[in-house]
C-alpha cells in the first residue's frame, strides 16, 4: 500500500472564547488511505467541521501533527500551507460557495490560477472537470442561473479539477432534497472510484453514510467508533 | 498567481460594483481634474501677466518716487519734469526718457461719456514703449512744449466715443476741456480686465495744469541693449541721489518686475494646487474606506480563495491592484476632464489657462501613489484574513 493520503496524529483543537476554552478536538488519530471513501458522523458540535478544517490545512491544530503525503504540514509557513492544499486538497461545501457573478467553468479553474496554470490550459481542464460532473452544457451558467445539485456538481469540479489525492466534503448534500443530494452522491462514488481520489465526507444522513466503505464516529471532540468494512476493491 | 491574471480579477470585481466603482473614483477625479485646472489657470495668469509686461517694451526701466519695498511708508519724494530733462541729460540720451501722470477723468462727445485713464505723457513714449500709432500722429515735442490741448485715443475708448465715425480731427471733452484727437492707437488687448486700450494720452504739461498738479509720476528710461540696464539703473539713481539728497527714488528694471510678478504667481498657483491636493487627498480616504467596506463584504470569497490555494500575497496583492486601478483610472479621467475644462476656460472665459506639461503627469503620479497608500491598509486586512473565519462568515 502507499503513503496515507492525509495523517492526523494526536490533533487537538481549542478555541478560546473570551475566556472560556471550548475543546473542539480532543485528542484525534486518524488515517485517510489513498483512494478510500469514509464518512464522518456524529452529534452537532462534536467537531466534525473542525477536523475538516484541519485536514483540509485551513486550520492549524493545537497540538498533535498533521501529516500529508507523508509531510509534516503543521511546520509548514501559512503560504507554504496554501500551495500544499492548492495542489492535495479539493473541498465541497454545504452551502456550495460559488462565486456567484462567475461563470461556471471560471469557478471551476480558480484553483488552476493559484497554481499559475496559463489560460487556455485552464479553461480546457475546467471544461473537462465540467463534463466528469454531467454539466458540460452548463460551462457559461452563471452560480446564480443554476440550480442546486448543479451548484454543488460545480463545486465537485472545482474541487477535482486540481488533481488533488484527496476531497473534502463537510455535508456536501446538507442544502440539497434527497433526490439531488442522491445524484451528488452519485458523482462523489464515481468520481472516488474512476479516479482513486480518497474522499472524506461529514454527513448526518446514515442513508449517505453506508454507502461509503468506512464510518467514522464522532461525539466530544473524540473518535467514538471506526467501522471499516472489508471493500472488495482494495 | 501572475501579475496580469491579478489585474484581470481584480478589473472584473470593480466591473462587478461599476456605480460604487465610479463613486469611488469621483473623489480622485474631481481632486486631479483641480488640480489640472487650477494649475493651468495659475500659469495661464502667469504667462499673461509676464506677455503684458515684456509687451511693454524692451529694457525699459521704471524711475519712481520712494520706496517699493513692501512695507515701506509712502513717500513725500517727488519727481518733476524738470527731472525729465536732467536726467536725459545725465545719460546723454534725452530721447530715451519717457514720463506719465495719470488720473481717472470723465470723457465725453455729444452725449456719450465715458470714464478713462488720462495719461500725461511726453513725446518719447514711442522711442520708449512698443506703443504704436494705428492713424493720426503721436504727441511732438511742440505739443508739449506749447501745452496743447490735444489727445491720442486707445482704440477702446476711440471705439466707446465715435463707433464707426473717424475721430481724427474731432473734439472731445476732458473734464470740461476740449481737446483735438491726433492720433489712434493700435489695439494692444487688455489681461484681468484691464485694458491699456482704454487710455488716452494727452500733453504731460497740459495734463498737470488739468489735473492742478505740478508733479509727475514716473519716468521709463530705455536703455540700448540689455548690457546697458543695470549700469543705467545705478546711474539714474546716483543722478537722482545727488540733486536730491535727502529724498529716496527707486529704479525698476522690467526684468525685476517679471521676476516679482512670476514669485507672486508662482505662489498662487503653488497655493490653488495644494488646495485642490487636499480634495485628491480625501478622495483617497474615500478609496480606503470603500476598499474596506468591500472587504467586508467579500470576507467569504476571500477565504474561498484562500481554500483554494490563494496565497495571503495573492489577496493583498489583487486588493491593492483594486485600489490602484481606482485611484488610477480615477486619475486619467480627472485629467481628461482638467484638460478639457482648462481649454474650455481658455476660450470662454476671461481666465487664461495654459497646460504645464508636469500638471497632468504630476496629478497622475500622485493619483496612483494614493491608491497604493490608500490601499494598503485594506489589501493587507484582506490578505490576513483566516480562511476558516472568512468561510463561516455570511
Ligand atoms: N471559531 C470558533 N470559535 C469558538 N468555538 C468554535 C469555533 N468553531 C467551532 N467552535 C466550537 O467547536 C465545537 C465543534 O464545532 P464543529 O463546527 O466542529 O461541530 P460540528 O461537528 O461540525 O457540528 P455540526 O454538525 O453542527 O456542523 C462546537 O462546540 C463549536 O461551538
Ligand atoms: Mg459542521
Amino acid at each position: 500500500m502507499t503513503a496515507p493520503a492525509i495523517e492526523a496524529v494526536d490533533v487537538t483543537r481549542v478555541y478560546s472564547l473570551g475566556g472560556a476554552e471550548v475543546h473542539a478536538l480532543r485528542g484525534v488519530s486518524l488515517r485517510i488511505e489513498a483512494g478510500e471513501y469514509a464518512a464522518i458522523v456524529g452529534p452537532s458540535g462534536s467537531g466534525k467541521s473542525t477536523l475538516m478544517h484541519l485536514l483540509g490545512l485551513l486550520d492549524r491544530p493545537s497540538s498533535g501533527v498533521i501529516t500529508v503525503g507523508g509531510r509534516d504540514a503543521t511546520s509548514l509557513s501559512d503560504s507554504e500551507l496554501a500551495v500544499l492544499r492548492n495542489e492535495t486538497i479539493g473541498f465541497v461545501f454545504q452551502s456550495f460557495q460559488l462565486l456567484a457573478r462567475t461563470a461556471a467553468i471560471d469557478n471551476v479553474a480558480l484553483p488552476l490560477l493559484y497554481r499559475g496554470v496559463a489560460k487556455k490550459e485552464r479553461r480546457e481542464r475546467a471544461a473537462a472537470a465540467l463534463d466528469a460532473v454531467g454539466l458540460g452544457d452548463r460551462k457559461g451558467h452563471k452560480a446564480t442561473q443554476l440550480s442546486g445539485g448543479e451548484q454543488q456538481r460545480v463545486a465537485i469540479a472545482r474541487a477535482l479539477v486540481g488533481e488533488p489525492q484527496l476531497l473534502l466534503a463537510d455535508e456536501p448534500t446538507g442544502n440539497l432534497d434527497t433526490r439531488t443530494g442522491g445524484e451528488v452522491m452519485e458523482t462523489l462514488e464515481r468520481l472516488n472510484a474512476e479516479r482513486g481520489v480518497a474522499v472524506v465526507l461529514v454527513t448526518h444522513d446514515r442513508d449517505i453514510a453506508v454507502r461509503t466503505g468506512r464510518q467514522i464516529y464522532f461525539r466530544d471532540g473524540l473518535i467514538e467508533r471506526d467501522e471499516s468494512k472489508a471493500v472488495a476493491a482494495l | 498567481m501572475r501579475l496580469a491574471e491579478a489585474f484581470r480579477v481584480a478589473l472584473d470585481a470593480l466591473r462587478a460594483n461599476r456605480l460604487r466603482s465610479l463613486l469611488t473614483m469621483l473623489g480622485v477625479i474631481i481632486g486631479v481634474g483641480a488640480v489640472v485646472v487650477l494649475v493651468a489657470i495659475g500659469s495661464g495668469a502667469k504667462q499673461e501677466v509676464e506677455a503684458q509686461v515684456e509687451g511693454l517694451g524692451s529694457n525699459i526701466i521704471f524711475v519712481l518716487p520712494g520706496s517699493v519695498e513692501f512695507g515701506s511708508a509712502p513717500s513725500i519724494s517727488r519727481l518733476q519734469l524738470e527731472d525729465v530733462e536732467y536726467l536725459g541729460r545725465v545719460i546723454g540720451n534725452p530721447e530715451a526718457v519717457a514720463t506719465t501722470v495719470s488720473s481717472g477723468e470723465t470723457v465725453s462727445v455729444g452725449s456719450i461719456e465715458v470714464f478713462s485713464t488720462i495719461a500725461g505723457t511726453n513725446e518719447n513714449i514711442p522711442n520708449v514703449f512698443t506703443r504704436p500709432v494705428a492713424r493720426g500722429e503721436y504727441l511732438t515735442s511742440t505739443d508739449v512744449d506749447t501745452r496743447r490741448r490735444v489727445a491720442v485715443l486707445g482704440s477702446g475708448v476711440s471705439d466707446d466715443l465715435f463707433g464707426d465715425i473717424e475721430p481724427l480731427g474731432r473734439q472731445i471733452t476732458i473734464a470740461g476741456v476740449r481737446f483735438r484727437v491726433i492720433g489712434v492707437f493700435e489695439e494692444v488687448g487688455s489681461a484681468f480686465g484691464v485694458s491699456r486700450d482704454g487710455e488716452i494720452h494727452i500733453p504731460v504739461t497740459t495734463a498737470q495744469q488739468l489735473f492742478g498738479v505740478d508733479r509727475i509720476d514716473a519716468l521709463a528710461v530705455k536703455a540700448p541693449t540689455i548690457d546697458d540696464v543695470d549700469p543705467l539703473r545705478r546711474e539714474l539713481l546716483d543722478a537722482l541721489a545727488e540733486k536730491y539728497p535727502d529724498e529716496e527714488f527707486s529704479a525698476v528694471t522690467q526684468s525685476q518686475i517679471l521676476g516679482t510678478l512670476g514669485d507672486i504667481l508662482g505662489l498662487l498657483t503653488l497655493v490653488l494646487a495644494a488646495i485642490a491636493a487636499i480634495s485628491l487627498l480625501v478622495g483617497g480616504v474615500g478609496v480606503s474606506n470603500i476598499m474596506l467596506v468591500s472587504v467586508r463584504e467579500r470576507t467569504r470569497e476571500i477565504g474561498l480563495r484562500k481554500a483554494l490555494g490563494a496565497r495571503r500575497r495573492d489577496i493583498t496583492v489583487q486588493f491593492l491592484i483594486e485600489a490602484v486601478l481606482l485611484t488610477t483610472v480615477g486619475g486619467v479621467i480627472g485629467m481628461a476632464i482638467g484638460i478639457g475644462v482648462s481649454l474650455l476656460a481658455d476660450a470662454f472665459s476671461p481666465l487664461p489657462a495654459v497646460i504645464a506639461w508636469w500638471s497632468p503627469v504630476l496629478a497622475f503620479t500622485v493619483s496612483v501613489a494614493v491608491g497604493v497608500f490608500f490601499g494598503v491598509i485594506p489589501a493587507r486586512r484582506a490578505g490576513k484574513l483566516e480562511p476558516v473565519e472568512a468561510l463561516r462568515s455570511e
